[in-house]
């Protein structure tokens, strides 16, 4: 999900005739299980395909506070709002978590954020949609933060061990996520036609893009193959993609609410629900920066980081100028 | 881009008694803010009763590589453990 544009820099994956020796050492510790630890030696490719996958995961928990943010000042009611602005702090929570996850790996803080800023890196595809109304917060929560749970769920059994205790950790919160968002169209859907209506309406929106989150099939992918064997990306997109409609479905119907997808009709055969296509030229224009609130996501942070700047300079003075002092009295 | 604040590794206590545990790390420019920005981070759901920081550059661990060669010595003394000793079933209290 956080792969989206991470390449693994090789054309194959490795065969094991082709390992030098710690490459294969290093490949049978994964095999084993055994946690990567940053100070352990590793291939250039692994640790790049690293700093890169959770430098976008990062970005994504950070960019992502911006969609809900827009809707604190006018949640229906006290409790709705403290709600939503315990589920923001929580997303820079995870977005902090990460950005040291990808820091034990060689890179600075200042350097992601550059990259960021200069388009070199990606956040997920769904944040460049705009939040249109209430129902749209519910919409999130519940479709979102779930397929972001189905993604994450697996990643806590990655081999970087730095990624997947932070993956723990993440999961742990991220349920209160998903159930505040079903709880959300759980009122809506119960209350006056004009708030089912309005759930619906936030449903034919957002369910497709949630579907993109997971990425195109990566049957064919040089990238998600190597991924695979080095334990950093456990089950494919597809895969992921239909566990999240198989048990959204049934959450939608308890809703009382219609999938907006004609072709939705559940395979006895497979075991499955079979979904009509998805428009992969919107997921790619999206991520190439023409979706709807790119430009807007993008300069927001850029915003927010330059207007911040006197704030992190100020800090760092104030601690060398009380350092300096207490070195004087000290002396 | 400014300098950057340093790193802090950030250790929680979950109840008295316990031992701090590593949870993590953070940039801060100095203690003071290591700790609040601590609070903030990592004990949102009341994860803890005390926070330690320590400047990242502090804290020095043993190398991976030197593993087998460090922690030799204790391989092979199986008679550190209790069990080592299997003690007679009329025995009580040992």
């Amino acid at each position: 999900m956080y792969a989206q544009l991470v390449e693994t820099g090789l054309k194959q994956v490795q065969d094991v005739a082709e390992m030098t020796p710690e490459e294969r050492a290093f490949q049978a510790r994964i095999d084993a299980d055994v946690k990567v630890e940053p100070k352990d030696w590793m291939p250039e490719a692994y640790r790049r395909t690293l700093i890169r996958q959770i430098q976008q995961h990062a970005h994504s928990e950070i960019v992502g506070m911006l969609p809900e943010g827009n809707w604190i000042t006018r949640a229906p009611s006290l409790a709705r709002k403290a709600i939503l602005m315990a589920k923001v702090q929580d997303e820079a929570g995870h977005g902090l978590y990460l950005y040291c996850a990808a820091e034990t790996l060689g890179v600075s803080r200042d350097q992601m954020i550059a990259d960021l800023h200069a388009g070199k890196v990606k956040y997920s595809s769904i944040f460049n949609y705009p939040t249109l109304t209430w129902a749209d917060i519910g919409a999130i929560g519940w479709l979102v933060d779930g397929a972001a749970i189905m993604n994450q769920i697996p990643l806590c059994r990655c081999s970087f061990g730095p990624y997947a205790r932070a993956m723990v950790r993440v999961c742990k919160e991220e349920s209160f996520h998903q159930r505040q968002g079903y709880d959300i169209m759980l009122t809506l859907c119960r209350g006056t036609p004009e708030q089912k209506a309005m759930a619906q309406d936030a449903l034919d929106r957002w369910w497709w893009p949630s579907l993109m989150m997971f990425g195109p099939s990566d049957a064919e992918s040089v990238h998600s193959a190597q991924s695979a064997r080095w334990k950093i990306k456990l089950l494919s997109n597809d895969e992921l993609r239909q566990r999240f409609v198989d048990q959204t479905v049934p959450q939608a119907e308890f809703l009382g609410l219609r999938m907006p997808d004609d072709k939705l009709v559940w395979n006895d055969a497979r075991g499955h629900y079979d979904f009509g296509p998805i428009d992969w030229q919107e997921f790619h224009e999206v991520i190439k920066g023409h979706g709807p609130c790119n430009r807007d996501r993008l300069r927001t942070r850029v915003d927010a980081w330059e207007q911040g700047a006197w704030v992190r300079e100020a800090a760092l003075a104030h601690a060398e100028k009380r350092a300096a002092r207490e070195a004087k009295h000290a002396a | 881009m400014s300098s950057e604040w340093p790193l802090w590794e950030v250790f929680i206590r979950s109840q008295h008694g316990l031992a701090h545990k590593h949870v993590g790390s953070l940039h801060a420019p100095d203690a003071e803010m290591a700790i609040k920005n601590a609070r903030d981070v990592y004990t949102r759901r009341n994860e803890g009763i005390s926070i330690w920081v320590a400047r990242s550059a502090d804290i020095h661990a043993s190398s991976p590589g030197d593993r087998a060669a460090l922690f030799e010595p204790s391989n092979d003394k199986v008679y550190r453990h209790p069990t080592f000793f299997p003690m007679p079933e009329e025995v009580k209290h040992i």
